[in-house]
């Protein structure tokens, strides 16, 4: 198959309402069963080792108009946390049977026991992950807490995860894993090759289907990219930084690069490549997981880290993908993106990293300002 | 609309006395630095504050701060310091508040609000409490420490793992506490610290219980704001157990005198929010002139829910501390635990209605009240007001718009009211129970 019939592919994957997907999936797999994570991360080796399948919950993007969520959150509220509670209102999530949210900010919180008392048939688990990085005793307290939610999966649906599913599970969310990072490390290497549109349909893709589905594909593309006939641009490498949870409609993304960028890292959909590498494969599985999560995660806005500066982990980034400057995008009302921004663009200020900011909304439909604006910031760095 | 109800002059000796005793705590704040007093950052929901009393290290709370400045009129060009530096009009402006305070050069070294020596972040279900903190170490310099106390997620009692991973936590921090002030932790001083707070809490859920009383003796909700400051910020002292023992005789007097915060109690409120700060009494008034009282709020619960019977236990303190900061808090219990909390409020204190105030900057507070709503309204058939502003930044706050939302309710509760006795005399059968504005 060619990049181009893989990426249709993708992108048909992940067009499907999540309701759907859970349906298909189960017409092959009688008896089965579907749980959907908010962002940012929730642990998909514990759903899978469970014998379910792992989705993601992502709102509604542009495809669902707000008729009963809108009664219930404020107008002050980001967008995918209503759009994605639409979804369970307009019956677009019937066929998912779990749910799991974790703290990564207040709306996400609230939002998680709403869901729970307006659709009590569903599991519901709200994951408390540990915002303390440093004490001795938080790898142990992870550890529980990812037990806690195999427990809610054995007593809801009366499936267990025992330890050697679980040790085979991270086993090949690791491949999976290792793929992604192949991706973008090829982006880095040849962005004019892969597009952040392509390169997020499969992405998304990824979280539509098993992960040993997806990393049959992703292999298939990471082969064929390198033969895609693409000749480098005149473009301003840039960092996309801030769309962690809420989607970027991707007519967004496709302005930045029309504009005059190469995104060559980002932070979309973070918590499906959550740690910077494998999760050790001896020991504990349990243990294992929680560990990575103290030690081994990304930087990410919805999490503190208490060894480092907010802005490293970014211009860390900058450095390695040599981009030339950062994109800001926090979606509107963000508060952990938004709060980040200050630290962050003062850190890029320190390090000379030239940085703009362009807030979005999933359901933003026009973008001629934002090419403006992205067009002059390109500029004023090309012919500087 | 019936004859006019008049505020009594019944704030007297509570209010003075709290007004003294946070005026005396930020007298020692303001002293620290000079006279060498290391200081430690707080947040007021589910605190610690015993342990940093017990450490010799001089509490503050940044929220205080930012209230009082709200209060004073002074939020505003704070905030549009802290806006300039980047930060979003979407976020937390308590937070930008207490960031302009900086950049106005009125925290820091040599100022009225000195730097924290270290900055305790009580994670306690609030997801702004870390940012703001990290924010506030970065500029400070101080010490960050993550106190990480798990979420209210699973029925019941916090579990014994929970209890013991923060107990671990606050270990940890003693021994941080000792490295600054070169003190030795003394178990049985936090024990008689702890002592002080169970008798603050007995006298703060007395108190409250005293709202039961028809009329009840202050309004919970604009009155409780004199209580929160012993209770939240200085708990654990000999000074704020005694106020509280004043305030209970003299709430127990007005209780056996038969008299409330206003000339007369016509309705029995239960209010849901934080208060708009910066037009405080403009709010008030509002709800005044209706001769609405509020019997019971949830705000004044963010510090600790004393009202069900928890207090710190000397006996076993650092987990009666860790047990507090992990379950008996509003803020790190789920808005869905909170219906229920509304709802032991308004049957226990037989209230006529739910006001809800949603402000902007909280969205721990705020985001999903119109669930809440539907929940009172829909299921319990409970009569509520939603009405929205901001705590601290004056801006979202449109008085002829809530005017008219809060008049155009309290019309027909009014009005509900006055059908209900009508029926009631005629021996008629019920009304509809469910209105809401």
């Amino acid at each position: 198959m060619t990049p181009d019939q893989i990426l249709e592919h993708c992108r048909d994957l992940s067009s499907q309402p999540l309701g759907a997907v859970a349906e298909r999936w189960k017409a092959t797999h009688p008896g089965g069963r579907v749980v959907a994570a908010y962002p940012v991360w929730a642990p998909a080796e514990i759903i899978h080792a469970a014998g379910m399948l792992p989705l993601a919950l992502l709102g509604g993007g542009t495809s669902v108009e707000l008729t009963h969520a809108d009664a219930r959150f404020q107008s002050f509220v980001c967008s995918v946390a209503k759009s994605s509670l639409e979804l369970g209102f307009q019956g677009i999530v019937k066929g998912v049977d779990g749910f799991v949210f974790s703290n990564i900010c207040d709306v996400a919180r609230n939002l998680s026991s709403i869901w729970k008392r307006n659709f009590p048939d569903a599991f519901v688990d709200y994951l408390h992950l540990p915002q303390n990085s440093t004490s001795p005793g938080v790898p142990v307290y992870a550890a529980n807490e990812l037990r806690r939610l195999a427990a809610g999966f054995e007593q809801a649906f009366g499936l267990k995860v025992t330890e050697p599913a679980l040790a085979k599970s991270i086993e090949i969310y690791n491949a999976l894993r290792a793929r992604l990072r192949a991706l973008y490390a090829f982006r880095i290497a040849e962005p004019q090759k892969l597009s952040t549109t392509d390169l997020y349909a499969a992405l998304r893709a990824a979280t539509c289907v098993p992960p040993e589905e997806a990393i049959g594909w992703l292999d298939a593309l990471l082969a064929a990219l390198p033969l895609r006939d693409a000749r480098p641009r005149d473009r301003l490498r840039v960092v996309v930084e801030g769309a962690f949870c809420e989607q970027p409609p991707l007519g967004l993304l496709e302005v930045l690069e029309e504009a005059g960028c190469y995104v060559v890292e980002d932070d979309l959909l973070l918590g499906w490549r959550w740690f910077t590498s494998d999760v050790a494969t001896d020991g504990e599985p349990f243990e294992r997981l929680g560990a990575a999560y103290v030690n081994q995660a990304v930087p990410s806005s919805t999490r503190h880290e208490g060894r480092e500066h907010r802005s490293a982990g970014l211009i860390e980034k900058v450095r390695r993908s040599k981009a030339q400057a950062v994109i800001f995008t926090p979606a509107k009302f963000c508060e952990p993106a938004l709060f980040d921004y200050v630290l962050m663009k003062q850190g890029l200020e320190r390090a000379g990293i030239p940085h703009m900011i362009v807030e979005f909304e999933e359901k933003m439909w026009t973008f001629e300002r934002t090419r403006n604006e992205i067009e002059t910031f390109v500029e004023s760095m090309l012919f500087d | 609309m019936p004859a006019q109800v008049t505020e009594r002059q019944y704030q007297g000796k509570v209010h003075e006395h709290s007004r003294r005793l946070m005026s005396d705590w930020m007298g020692r704040l303001s002293r620290a630095e000079a006279e060498g007093q290391p200081t430690g950052a707080l947040m007021i929901s589910g605190n610690c504050v015993e342990l940093l009393l017990a450490c010799h290290i001089l509490p503050m709370f940044p929220e205080v701060t930012a209230l009082q400045n709200a209060i004073r009129h002074k939020s505003l060009p704070l905030i549009l310091k802290a806006e300039q530096a980047g930060y979003s009009s979407d976020n937390c402006a308590y937070v930008k508040a207490d960031i302009g305070l900086f950049l106005d050069g009125g925290m820091g070294p040599g100022k009225p609000i000195p730097f924290p020596t270290i900055t305790v972040c009580n994670y306690v279900g609030c997801n702004v409490y870390v940012k703001w903190f990290e924010h506030l170490a970065d500029l400070s310099g101080s010490k960050l420490f993550m106190l990480d106390v798990p979420f209210a997620r699973t029925p019941g009692e916090p579990t014994q793992a929970d209890v013991q991973y923060v107990v671990a936590q606050l270990k940890e921090l003693i021994a941080l506490c000792e490295g600054i002030t070169g003190r030795k932790f003394d178990i049985d001083e936090l024990r008689e610290i702890l002592g002080y707070a169970a008798r603050a809490e007995e006298g703060y859920a007395r108190s409250k219980d005293l709202c039961k009383a028809h009329p009840a003796p202050f309004d919970a909700y604009f009155d409780a704001i004199n209580m929160m400051g012993p209770i939240n910020v200085l708990r654990g002292t000999k000074e704020a157990a005694e106020f509280f023992d004043v305030a209970v005789a003299e709430f127990e007097e007005l209780v056996a005198q038969n008299l409330g915060p206003l000339s007369e109690e016509r309705f029995r409120i239960v209010v849901e929010g934080p208060p708009p700060y910066p037009y405080y009494k403009n709010f008030r008034n509002l709800f005044a002139k209706w001769g609405a009282v509020a019997v019971a709020s949830t705000y004044s619960t963010v510090g600790g829910i004393w009202e069900w019977g928890f207090r710190h236990d000397a006996r076993r303190p650092l987990e009666s501390i860790a047990e507090q900061m992990l379950r008996e808090n509003l803020t790190n219990r789920s808005i869905t635990a909170r219906y229920q909390q509304i709802k032991r409020y308004v049957e226990e204190w037989e209230a006529d209605a739910l006001v809800i105030h949603s402000i902007k900057s909280c969205r721990l507070f705020s985001a999903g009240q119109g669930d809440m709503r539907d929940y009172f309204t829909r299921e319990l058939g409970v009569l509520t007001l939603l009405v929205e502003s901001d705590l601290e930044d004056p801006r979202y706050y449109a008085e002829a718009q809530l005017r008219n939302r809060i008049d155009a309710f309290f019309e027909a509760l009014e009005h509900k009211k006055l059908v209900v006795g009508a029926a009631g005399r005629r021996g008629a059968g019920a009304l509809p129970s469910e209105a809401t504005v």
